[in-house]
């Protein structure tokens, strides 16, 4: 099982959701987040006094999916997500030992 | 005809002859009356003209003092809430409404006196403690048509906004209970003389009442605006910076609740200026209009100084604006026609940008709200140009011993009033700075001003009132 990670612009949420869901993805979670890699930030200015926010937000999804979804799955997103631009964002792979789901306890790819 | 019939004709035509003889004599009877029933009748009808015309100034004054209480609450509570960090907006909010309970009782029991009782030249003195003395008649030296007690309770509106504007220079680090010490010994030792000498009988600035050094200060530029913008900068030096400034980002947390607090500053204000005619007559009228133009050519003034500055016009900045508008025409309002309303608005506009944006920065004080660069400046420029365009033509406060009119302000002929406003402005200015010099060093030494470093930082709703502003966190 993997994790996919993935940090993309607030405006390209629906997308992506959607083309997950085209291939069958059924589970996500969805977090708002700030951050920045080599994107930068702007400057605001109150009464005079100026203040750059450098940390943009963003959306964070976080998929658990059965090893051979993966592919297809960041192929969805980069897809969805990309408009060339710097500050389209990132994704991250990493393994998961365990998944349960709490309503049965069923283990394995069978809780995703 | 028989004489029987003779008879009885004879007898009904004189009955009729009778009968009509009575009805006319009734009817010149009333028709001429007598001197007395008319002259009682127009009495009566005067009295009710009178009576009249006196609903209306007082329906007007009960508004206007409903609409001064309103701009403490929720509208300055909300302009500051919005300004500062979302951890103490309950705290800031508290500061302005803490006001409308505590000085309201201050003013019941004896403020009121100490500001309004027939005194001395600097003090009301104790005729009106608690009241005494005000009742349903007028009193004819402050307001002939209303109810003394109206007066008074449109007087205690502005009583409680004053100390509220001070709470603009020392938000996000002071103490609650320093905060309550210090505003009840501030509106007895520095509102109270203040507007005793400016609207008080006998008062020592007071221009509808024989002043010694009459300052035309139509409805509180220097009883409220310089008085408390002053003494925000001696708090603001005397407390320090917050921890952080200036180089942690604290930027508004909200400039949406401001902008609605701005707004309703703008509408309780008319409250606050037109109110001031104590009447709902045509000066009441062109105080409206000025302090209208005024915050409108102001919001325009500091906007279009920002797009110039930063390429931006801001919202924050178009509120801002409008405030030191209002500012700066409050003495002026009943003084000044519509299109000097409008330069005075345009340059209170661009001078507290400067301010606020430029000279602050210069000096470095953290006046976290900018109550003295919109409140302290803003006001000692309107009193300022008060004393240049006031004209007789709007208001003639002005007259010699015979009656007529003399001239206001300078452009109309009268330089000696400008000497007489910076007077004033100067009264004002020690008054605040030593009042609060005293005051804040008392509440230092007994129970100490500032919170502590922690408490700062954790944010005054929780380590002051125990309190969450939002709570949005939390799910159900």
């Amino acid at each position: 099982m993997t994790k996919i990670e993935a940090v993309i612009q607030n405006s390209k949420l629906e997308a992506v959701k959607s083309a997950l869901q085209e291939i069958g993805v059924e589970g996500m979670t969805v977090i708002e987040v700030r951050g920045h890699g080599r994107q930068k930030g702007h400057t605001e200015v109150y009464r005079g006094r100026e203040y750059s926010v450098d940390l943009i937000p963003k959306t964070k999804l976080e998929l658990v999916l059965a090893d051979t979804l993966v592919d297809k799955a960041v192929q969805a997103i980069l897809g969805a997500a990309r408009t060339g631009k710097i500050g389209d964002g990132k994704i991250f792979l990493s393994r998961i030992d365990e998944a349960i789901r709490i309503r049965n306890e069923e283990r394995g790819e069978g809780a995703l | 005809m028989s004489t029987r019939t003779r008879l009885i004709s004879s007898l009904v035509t004189a009955v009729l002859i009778l009968i009509l003889a009575q009805g006319l004599c009734a009817q010149t009877a009333t028709s001429a009356g007598s001197p007395n029933d008319t002259n009682s009748r127009l009495a009566k009808l005067e009295q009710q003209v009178a009576d009249a015309k006196g609903s209306a100034d007082n329906a007007w004054m009960l508004v206007s003092s409903a609409l001064v209480l309103m701009m403490t609450g929720p509208g300055l509570a909300l302009f500051y809430g919005g300004l500062v960090r979302k951890k103490n907006v309950l705290a800031t909010m508290m500061q302005s409404f803490a006001l409308m309970a505590v000085v309201t009782v201050l003013w019941a029991l004896f403020s009121y006196s100490f500001a309004f009782g027939p005194g001395n030249s600097f003090f009301g003195g104790f005729k009106n403690l608690f009241l005494s003395g005000v009742g349903s008649a007028p009193d004819a030296d402050y307001a002939a048509t209303i109810p003394a007690q109206t007066f008074m309770v449109y007087q205690l509106m502005f009583a409680i906004i004053t100390p509220g504007l001070i709470a603009g220079a020392f938000a996000e680090r002071m103490k609650f209970s320093a905060m309550l010490a210090f505003t009840v010994i501030w509106s007895i030792i520095v509102y109270d003389p203040m507007a005793h000498m400016v609207w008080g009988k006998g008062g020592l600035l007071n221009a509808s009442l024989g002043g010694r050094f009459p300052t035309l200060d139509f409805a509180g530029g220097t009883v409220v605006h310089v008085t408390s913008g002053v003494s925000a900068l001696v708090c603001a030096l005397y407390l320090g910076k917050r921890v952080g400034y200036p180089k942690e980002p604290m930027p508004p947390h909200s400039v949406v609740l401001s902008f609605i607090g701005a707004c309703l500053l703008w509408v309780g204000w008319f409250g606050f200026n037109a109110g001031s005619a104590l009447a709902a007559g045509s000066l009441a009228t062109s105080a409206f209009v000025a302090t209208h133009f005024g915050a409108a050519a102001a919001a325009v003034g500091w906007a279009g100084a920002e797009w110039i500055r930063n390429g931006k016009a801001s919202v924050l900045g178009g509120i801002s604006g409008a405030v030191a508008g209002l500012v700066a025409i409050t003495p002026a309002a009943g003084f000044v026609k519509p299109m000097p309303a409008l330069l005075i608005g345009l340059i209170a506009g661009v001078f507290c940008y400067w301010m606020v944006a430029i000279v602050k920065a210069k000096f470095g004080y953290d006046d976290s709200l900018d109550a003295f660069g919109v409140h302290g400046a803003g006001g000692t420029l309107g009193a300022i140009l008060t004393g240049i365009f006031a004209v007789s033509a709007v208001n003639p406060i002005f007259k010699d011993a015979q009656g007529n009119v003399l001239p206001s302000g300078l452009l109309e002929g009268n330089a000696h009033q400008l000497l007489n406003q910076i007077v004033g402005i100067a009264i004002a200015w020690v008054l605040a700075i030593v009042g609060t010099l005293i005051i804040l060093k008392l509440v230092d030494v007994t129970i100490g001003l500032r919170v502590s470093e922690e408490e700062e930082v954790q944010g005054l709703d929780l380590s002051q009132h125990g309190e969450e502003g939002y709570y949005w966190e939390t799910s159900a």
